[in-house]
């Protein structure tokens, strides 16, 4: 294997149960990602956009085939260490931020500090600095209730990006959020991209997420159709 | 740490529908403890006056004597052994001759126990002493209860008859010298106190009784051919089994409340569990492991508990000490339940019934939280982020 590489699919098929039958999800889907790419997954409903991105973040398991994140096998992982891999290297966006609704924004940005068991004052260091990638520090003290969409949206960033992980999962992550918010998140995370040299994996069929991508994997039932490589400049580069 | 501090956090941030499940649980605190100190305190209420006015510090009883058996009374009386003759003389015991008589309270008959007593006794708490009045031919100590039943009252005179130990009639005009209030019906309800040594001689029973009751704290019990002795367990037994069932009565008012409590925080764990599967799969996703979310889950129901025994703490520590203080007032009604309760009843809090009260609370809540959370163990992350039940 390319150690170059933080996650690898080879050959991987995820199937569903459909009543009787199955459905195929993901169809030997052959993929990797470097360190520092800024990738979506795009493709209609149902491609399998959101089930490539579960199995990388060790969320769900290949039906076969293998999925190889940060040199471990997602398929040989139990739940402790899938949960553990995720609480070290992988951050989740999500399109309806999944806010923990009784914590305030630091004890959001907080929680995935706690799991790792960082003392009190690294944990304050981390969550100000991550508050301020995302420019929210004035809103430290509000419940999600209180926050707009694109203020829910950057806490959620803030979130998956204060243990600085090597990956970031979002899946829709603009869905719920007007033009400028959107452009806004996304100015966000390619600023995290460049300066943290995170990985972004999304899955997205959002034409204002597509237009910031670097890489685009186009997923059309379960198959990569296409996996174009654009410069830094916006214009296609090659395709793999 | 974390998952207790992120509990208490998850709990307070559920607002009303905590405090609401909190402030239930917190009368089931209240009220058992409440209930288990008012039947501790009965319990020692009616030892102590059963032991001051009746046991003493335990008796030793004629071989034929037999409480629950009026017909081998006749035969239940006998010299007093000398071993036991000597605790009597140093005032460390007092006997007891019992026979059943008759009495013509207002023409009506009645059938009693006339109980032989010396007036000068101190080892029972009864107003012995007044019937040392030597001028009254036959002065006879009675209780409210004999009292009310017969509608007798000081300075009245009253026909009473017996059988002497030749099984010869007799009879004789006997005057009351005192009504004694007193918590034990046993030493009260349908029996006269008589001087001993005059109720000897009427019954031609020199020497005689049918129990000695020995003071409170004797330690020594010596042999004493032809009487048995009975030990304050014993003695006491009835009391002991009257508490018990009257407990056992009261732990179904109480269970009952408690399981309400308890339906409550599982209604709540079981709509916690389906409303917030989001935040599962969240807690998941963040590298939470499965075993972790269970124990938040069953920890938040689990404190509940806490909650209640501050909040328990808060408002029923001065109601129980109030109530301890104040007592719990009987109505004359209760003199026939058979057991010296007296006027008032004073709850007796120990270590022993608050501790047990709040580990049998929390093990129930912990109990009844752990449940439904069982449902995560099944529990998809990628189905728990999509709102889904697995």
């Amino acid at each position: 294997m390319d150690n170059s590489y933080l996650i690898r699919t080879d050959e991987l098929i995820k199937t569903f149960p459909m009543g009787e039958t199955e459905i195929m999800a993901l169809d030997h889907v052959n993929l990797s990602f470097k360190k520092a790419e800024f990738a979506g997954l795009v493709g209609p409903s149902g491609s399998g956009k959101t089930t490539l991105l579960n199995i990388i973040g060790s969320l769900d398991s290949p039906t076969k085939g293998s999925a190889i994140v940060m040199g471990q096998k997602i398929e040989d992982l139990s739940h402790k260490q899938g949960a553990e891999l995720r609480n070290r290297h992988i951050g989740f966006i999500f399109q309806t931020f999944n806010l923990l609704p009784v914590y305030t924004v630091f004890e959001n940005i907080e929680f995935p500090l706690l799991l790792l068991g960082l003392s009190a004052e690294e944990r304050k260091d981390k969550v100000m600095k991550a508050l301020e990638w995302v420019q929210l520090a004035d809103r430290v003290k509000s419940k999600p209730a209180q926050l707009s969409g694109g203020e829910s949206q950057r806490v959620a960033i803030a979130r998956a990006v204060v243990k600085e992980p090597k990956i970031i999962l979002a899946d829709e992550p603009t869905a719920n959020l007007d033009a400028e918010n959107s452009h806004n998140i996304l100015r966000t995370m390619e600023k995290i991209n460049a300066e943290l040299e995170t990985t972004f994996i999304f899955a997205t069929h959002d034409e204002k997420v597509i237009q910031y991508l670097r890489r685009k994997i186009t997923l059309i039932d379960g198959k990569v159709a296409k996996d174009e490589v654009y410069d830094k400049s916006g214009s296609q580069g090659e395709e793999q | 740490m974390i998952i207790p501090r992120l509990a208490l956090k998850n709990l307070l941030g559920a607002g009303l529908r905590t405090w609401l499940n909190v402030i239930v649980l917190s009368f089931c605190f209240v009220l058992i403890i409440w209930l288990q100190g008012l039947y501790k305190g009965m319990g020692d209420q009616a030892r102590v006056a059963q032991t001051d006015a009746e046991f003493g510090g335990g008796q030793y009883w004629q071989e034929n004597y037999d409480p629950y058996d009026p017909l081998t009374l006749q035969d239940a009386h006998s010299p007093v052994p000398g071993s036991l003759q000597n605790l009597i003389d140093k005032g460390q015991a007092a006997p007891i001759l019992i026979s059943q008589a008759t009495i013509y309270p207002e023409g009506r008959l009645q059938a009693i126990l006339m109980k032989g007593i010396d007036p000068a006794q101190s080892v029972l708490n009864l107003p012995t002493k007044f019937l040392g009045q030597e001028d009254e031919d036959l002065p006879v100590l009675i209780g409210t209860r004999m009292a009310k039943n017969t509608g007798l009252k000081i300075g009245d005179t009253v026909t009473v008859r017996w059988r002497d130990v030749q099984g010869t009639f007799d009879a004789r005009d006997a005057k009351i010298v005192q009504v004694m209030k007193t918590s034990v019906p046993t030493v009260d309800q349908a029996q006269i106190w008589v001087p001993l040594e005059k109720m000897r001689s009427l019954t031609r029973m020199e020497n005689e009784a049918t129990l000695v009751t020995l003071a409170q704290g004797t330690k020594e019990f010596p042999q004493a051919p032809g009487w048995i002795h009975k030990d304050m367990r014993f003695l006491l037994r009835e009391i002991d089994l009257m508490v018990k069932s009257k407990q056992a009565g009261g732990s179904i008012i109480y269970t009952i409340l408690l399981s309400l409590a308890l339906l409550a925080i599982f209604n709540t764990q079981v709509l916690s569990i389906f409303r917030r599967r989001k935040e599962m799969g969240t807690l998941m996703a963040m590298g939470m492991p499965r075993g972790k979310v269970i124990q938040l889950f069953t920890l938040e129901g689990a404190m509940h508990s806490v909650l209640a025994a501050i909040v328990a703490a808060i408002y029923g520590i001065p109601l129980l000490l109030w109530s301890a203080k104040a007592g719990w007032a009987m109505p004359e009604a209760v003199d026939d339940f058979g057991m010296a309760l007296g006027e008032a009843l004073f709850p007796v809090y120990g270590t022993g019934l608050v501790v047990g009260t709040t580990i049998l609370i929390l093990i129930a809540t912990t109990i009844v939280s752990f449940l439904p959370t069982r449902k995560i163990a099944k529990l998809k992350p990628t189905d728990a982020l999509r709102g889904k039940m697995t």
